[in-house]
């Protein structure tokens, strides 16, 4: 279903209320922001703020108790499971937190995975991936296996997964809560580079320092924008 | 990159995993190969037994004729109406439905002659179906006849007429030359002279005419009374007589066998239906995080099943050509251990298939449920555990 928005993302009174035993946790709290076109922006707050809800909300994987989601003025939710799955596998790229490749893919599969359930042909798929996996510099490693590689390397893997279908959004959590800080930088870089190439990146971080590679940074706190 | 790429290399990381599966697989069907092999070798020594046993349906002309004869005594009875068969219409019994069931057929001919002024029976016979027939038969001095001219006398008649081989005695105008003496089978033969059927026919004056047909069929799968059905619809003035008890028993220990044999085979192949079950849902519920990425980055719970079903069906594939060699191996071992005398009958290239396409069916029966589980898993709550 289509909906009349000017901008690309847009959150429209969104709420997300868990229930753990007896007790109703409120992770998004009437949440209302849009986020444009090719823009970079950080999502921020303290651990427990909800953000990490809101990006899975964002992600399509993650239905919302009210609100709306319209990505490129698609309501997502108002998509079947099965639809949101197509619409995840065009429109978003995850980056997760700990990297979470697949242990027994090697680099060049890995990044390749996304693929296999699109109909781009095995020939096409190499060439994509090789050219992702030049772009994050693994060339030489990429026939090894994810627990052959270094955290700052698996992220750059995570990453060449999130991008090699081109979606135009990409969504972080934490990329670089495992890293130390040079590595965390060159991946950050690395996320703006992307963003120039025309990808628009939502990274959701609680380190002050990260925010300052994306052009806006929304704060979260108790499940509201503050 | 395909879907099948992700199966196959999650069954290469799961080494100890897909071993114990494949057990569980190779358990069950090696057992189902085993028993059937077995049940086979058991079928065909009995149809071999049956086979030295003798014929196991006769034909008689049909007569009105009371049988006034009890325990081998005969108190004589009346021929109102004697039929004889055409000896050149016997090539019809090979002609009937199940004619593969068919074995050998031996006609004979029977009348009275005159031997050093005494009544006997001569029966004549053709030597290459009864010697099949009759494996029992012995001779206690001389050898079989070789020429047309050589007969065989039973020993009753040899010891009452005291006949011995390389004598020559006189039929219906015809000279013979006695090639043996048949050894005592307690049977009607002790007191026949037997001699070759067109001999006998000359003697008898019963040219083309054959007195009584003995036929030994093969019963596996085919029931003795079909086939006697089916040689009376072309005879329709024989009397076709199945000598059931001898057939109906060792038939009813085979059956018996198979249901045993089948009980314990569904039994092992629930058992390792329920291992592949348990194994694969600790699998789905192991591989969590991983469903949960596949959903992340646009997988659709169809391509989750896909996966699943996939590993389950090379399981399938491997334990069921290894359960197949280990089940031939078992059989070949054991079948000469419970059966003396017997041996591993071959590797039964349809029990083979069947049994990887069991085993496929099975392995994809018991992954299914698990498949569903997974592929119905929330992405977000599978998240949840990242």
């Amino acid at each position: 279903m289509l909906i009349d928005t000017n901008h690309f993302i847009e959150i429209r009174n969104l709420s997300k209320q868990y229930e753990t035993g007896s007790l109703a946790v409120q992770a998004i709290d009437h949440m209302d922001f849009h986020i444009d076109d090719q823009e970079f922006v950080t999502i921020m707050g303290q651990s427990g703020s909800g953000k990490s809800t809101l990006l899975s909300t964002l992600g399509a994987l993650n239905r919302p108790s009210s609100g709306q989601v319209l990505v490129d003025s698609l309501d997502v939710y108002a998509l079947s499971t099965e639809q949101r799955a197509d619409f995840r596998s065009e429109y978003i790229g995850f980056i997760f937190q700990s990297f979470q490749l697949i242990p027994y893919l090697t680099v060049f599969e890995n990044v390749k995975l996304p693929m296999s359930v699109t109909r781009i042909k095995n020939q096409e798929q190499d060439r994509m991936a090789t050219e992702v996996i030049k772009r994050v510099g693994l060339t030489e490693k990429a026939f090894r296996l994810p627990d052959q590689l270094s955290g700052g390397e698996q992220e750059r893997v995570a990453i060449a997964r999130a991008i090699v279908n081109k979606p135009p959004i990409i969504l972080a959590d934490e990329p670089t809560g495992n890293l130390d800080s040079s590595t965390a930088h060159d991946i950050m870089a690395l996320l703006q580079s992307l963003n120039a190439d025309g990808h628009t990146i939502i990274v959701v971080t609680h380190n002050q320092q990260m925010s300052a590679y994306a052009k806006r940074t929304i704060h979260v706190s108790d499940g509201r924008c503050v | 990159m395909k879907l099948y790429n992700i199966s196959l290399g999650n069954l290469s990381r799961r080494k100890s995993k897909v071993l114990f599966l494949v057990m569980g697989l190779v358990i069950g069907i090696s057992t189902v190969v085993t028993l059937l092999s077995i049940s086979k070798a058991m079928t065909l020594d009995i149809e071999e037994r049956l086979n030295q046993f003798g014929a196991n349906i006769v034909m008689i002309p049909r007569s009105d004729h009371l049988s006034l004869s009890y325990g081998g005594v005969s108190l004589g009875g009346v021929d109102y109406q004697v039929k004889e068969f055409e000896q050149a219409r016997l090539s019809e019994i090979r002609a009937i439905k199940n004619a593969k069931n068919i074995g050998v057929v031996a006609p004979k001919v029977l009348g009275q002659v005159d031997l050093m002024g005494r009544g006997a029976m001569l029966m004549g016979v053709v030597f290459e179906e009864e010697m099949v027939l009759k494996t029992w038969w012995q001779t206690q001095a001389g050898g079989f006849p070789r020429t047309l001219e050589e007969l065989l006398v039973g020993s009753y008649v040899a010891q009452v007429l005291k006949l011995e081989p390389g004598q020559e005695i006189q039929l219906g105008g015809q000279t013979f030359k006695v090639a043996g003496i048949l050894k005592s089978t307690g049977g009607s033969e002790d007191h026949a002279i037997i001699s070759h059927m067109e001999k006998a026919q000359a003697v008898l004056n019963k040219p083309g005419k054959v007195t009584l047909v003995e036929i030994a069929a093969f019963c596996q799968g085919c029931p003795i009374n079909e086939l006697t059905l089916q040689i009376a619809e072309k005879f329709p003035n024989a009397k076709v007589t199945a000598m059931k008890q001898a057939v109906m028993s060792k038939m009813q220990s085979i059956e018996l066998f198979r249901s045993f044999s089948l009980g314990v085979s569904v039994m092992v192949i629930f058992i390792g239906a329920l291992l592949v079950l348990v194994t694969m849902m600790g699998s789905v519920k192991e591989r969590t995080r991983e469903i949960g990425i596949f959903r992340a980055i646009g997988f659709r719970k169809g391509h989750v099943m896909q996966i699943i079903l996939l590993e389950a069906v090379v399981l399938g594939v491997v334990g069921g050509f290894a359960g197949v060699a280990v089940g031939n191996a078992l059989a070949w071992l054991v079948i000469p251990l419970v059966m003396k005398g017997t041996g591993f009958a071959g590797i039964d290239g349809y029990l083979g298939l069947a049994s990887i396409v069991l085993s496929v069916a099975l392995s994809l029966a018991a992954s299914f449920y698990p498949a569903i589980k997974a592929s119905n898993l929330d992405p977000s709550d599978a998240l949840r555990v990242l």
